[in-house]
């Protein structure tokens, strides 16, 4: 089995240079590692940077020091020092990242949102849209919504046409950050069946859920990130 | 992804004002890298040296061609560096005025480049111009207006359409969303979204607004006082800045 995610040492330290350099330690040393093909859950306490986990994997976050390497073309790729077209490039085929609110564009309808991971890859205009309706439908998002901005949508629906675009290009590596919290049940359900059918294509899934139980019914492991720091927290 | 610019600690000095210090980055093709920081921090200077309108006092442009030889936008001669912005470059200015010919009509504005590579072609290039005006949603039947009777989201709209006629690698934009209404703004915005992607075009652009790095750029490197304080990530800028004035740079912004 490959390993799709291997953290070694990994720390970050937020250092806010205009409130006095007050230093904010998050993670001190941490190691993790994920087979491709596992359904990983982060667990931990509220604050103990779970979101800031997956932000790092994406290179949102910078590390402080350490080691992030993904499974991207075959070979580990380190995400910390990239280059920013590699890791622009690790993002358009390899990692895909359902964050936790959907950060709308002016003018730009529901259904091109949804669409836009699979033209960034090239995929003509008209096919990415017919699988951007598709996914849209999946989510239960009414059809007379397809072709409006989302800005006006609640926020349960808004949620869900960003689960629709986490969902559209079919990445070998998900990082999913609580997509359901803002669901109802029925809701949920059809998010769930999202995340199998991508279980089923073999993407690796590595989230952060508010639901035990779904957390029960998606992963096959947690990973506490209370439990895998290696050395004691920074004071 | 194919490298299409290196800078190598460019400088630009005004007597004593150091405008730009040492600057050095790459730019790939179809990135966007949006170059931020307030007035007076060296971003226009920057912008305008790059596109070979300014000499610099010290450093090294190459521009890679598409056939892999490299051309040093520094020691090029003027008619290169013309040849270029007329062809592979492009340049949007902030105020249209400075982008476009008033005198003329949109259709001659956009067939000016054409004819400046070479295009003879009358029935040709009348109808390039038609396409490129609805590539922009300008109505065609505006086409022998003269941009003076054009109001101020369109005109920005036939200046860049006027720049991508020559299907151009890279181009350069100054503010080109500044002095526009919101509404004209966020359409100018969603457009030049779509062409970025569509054409594959990379963009040095130049902004103060946050939100238009945001919403168009995949890079961006922040300036102060003539120095680039970081590069990196928008999105890694935006969310974890790590320098001192980066930091405050973001956190100034407003939020709606």
């Amino acid at each position: 089995m490959t390993t799709a995610l291997s953290i070694h040492n990994l720390h970050k330290h937020f250092t806010l240079h205009n409130q006095g350099g007050t230093n904010i330690p998050v993670f001190n040393g941490l190691n993790a590692e994920i087979k491709t093909g596992e359904s990983v859950a982060i667990v931990g306490p509220s604050g103990q940077g779970k979101s800031s986990l997956l932000k790092l994997i994406y290179g949102t976050y910078q590390a402080t020091s350490g080691m992030i390497n993904v499974l991207h073309n075959g070979a580990p790729f380190n995400v910390i020092h990239a280059a920013p077209h590699e890791i622009l490039a690790l993002r358009r085929s390899t990692i895909g990242y359902v964050t936790q609110f959907l950060r709308c564009i002016p003018r730009v309808s529901a259904e091109d949102v949804v669409a836009e991971p699979l033209r960034e890859r090239g995929t003509a205009l008209a096919e990415a849209r017919s699988h951007a309706r598709d996914l849209l439908a999946r989510v239960n998002i009414p059809e007379r919504l397809w072709h409006l901005p989302p800005m006006t949508f609640s926020g349960g629906e808004q949620q869900r046409v960003n689960i629709a675009r986490g969902f559209a290009a079919h990445f070998p590596i998900l990082l999913l950050d609580e997509p359901t919290a803002s669901l109802d049940a029925e809701n949920r359900a059809r998010v769930m069946t999202l995340i199998e059918d991508a279980k089923a294509r073999g993407s690796t899934i590595i989230g952060v859920f508010h639901h035990a139980d779904e957390r029960h019914n998606v992963c096959n492991r947690e990973i506490d990130i209370a439990l895998t720091h290696t050395s004691e927290k920074v004071v | 992804m194919k490298k299409l610019i290196s800078v190598n600690a460019l400088s630009k000095s005004y007597g004593n004002n150091l405008a730009c210090d040492e600057v050095s980055f790459e730019l790939y093709e179809g990135e966007v890298l949006a170059i931020v920081g307030e007035s007076g921090s060296g971003k226009t200077t920057l912008l305008r040296c790059l596109a070979g309108l300014l000499p610099p006092s010290a450093g090294e442009i190459l521009y890679h061609k598409t056939d892999g030889s490299q051309i040093d936008i520094v020691k090029a001669s003027e008619a290169v560096r013309r040849h270029l912005l007329r062809s592979e470059w492009g340049f949007v200015h902030q105020d249209a005025r400075d982008g476009l010919r008033m005198g003329v009509s949109a259709g001659a504005n956009i067939g000016e480049r054409l004819m400046a590579i070479g295009d003879r072609h009358y029935g040709h290039i009348r109808s390039s111009a038609e396409q490129w005006l609805e590539r922009v949603d300008i109505p065609v039947s505006r086409i022998d207006d003269s941009p003076y009777a054009y109001s101020g989201g369109m005109r920005q709209r036939l200046q860049i359409s006027r720049n991508l006629v020559t299907a151009p690698r890279l181009m350069f934009m100054d503010e080109p969303t500044g002095g526009l209404d919101v509404s004209v703004q966020a359409r100018l915005l969603d457009l030049m979204r779509g062409l970025v992607r569509d054409l594959n075009l990379a963009v040095i652009l130049v902004t103060h607004d946050l939100a238009v790095a945001r919403l168009l750029s995949s890079r961006m490197m922040v300036m102060q006082n003539g120095q680039v304080v970081e590069q990196g990530l928008t999105d890694q800028i935006l969310e974890d800045p790590q320098q001192p004035y980066s930091q405050l740079l973001v956190s100034s912004v407003l939020q709606v």
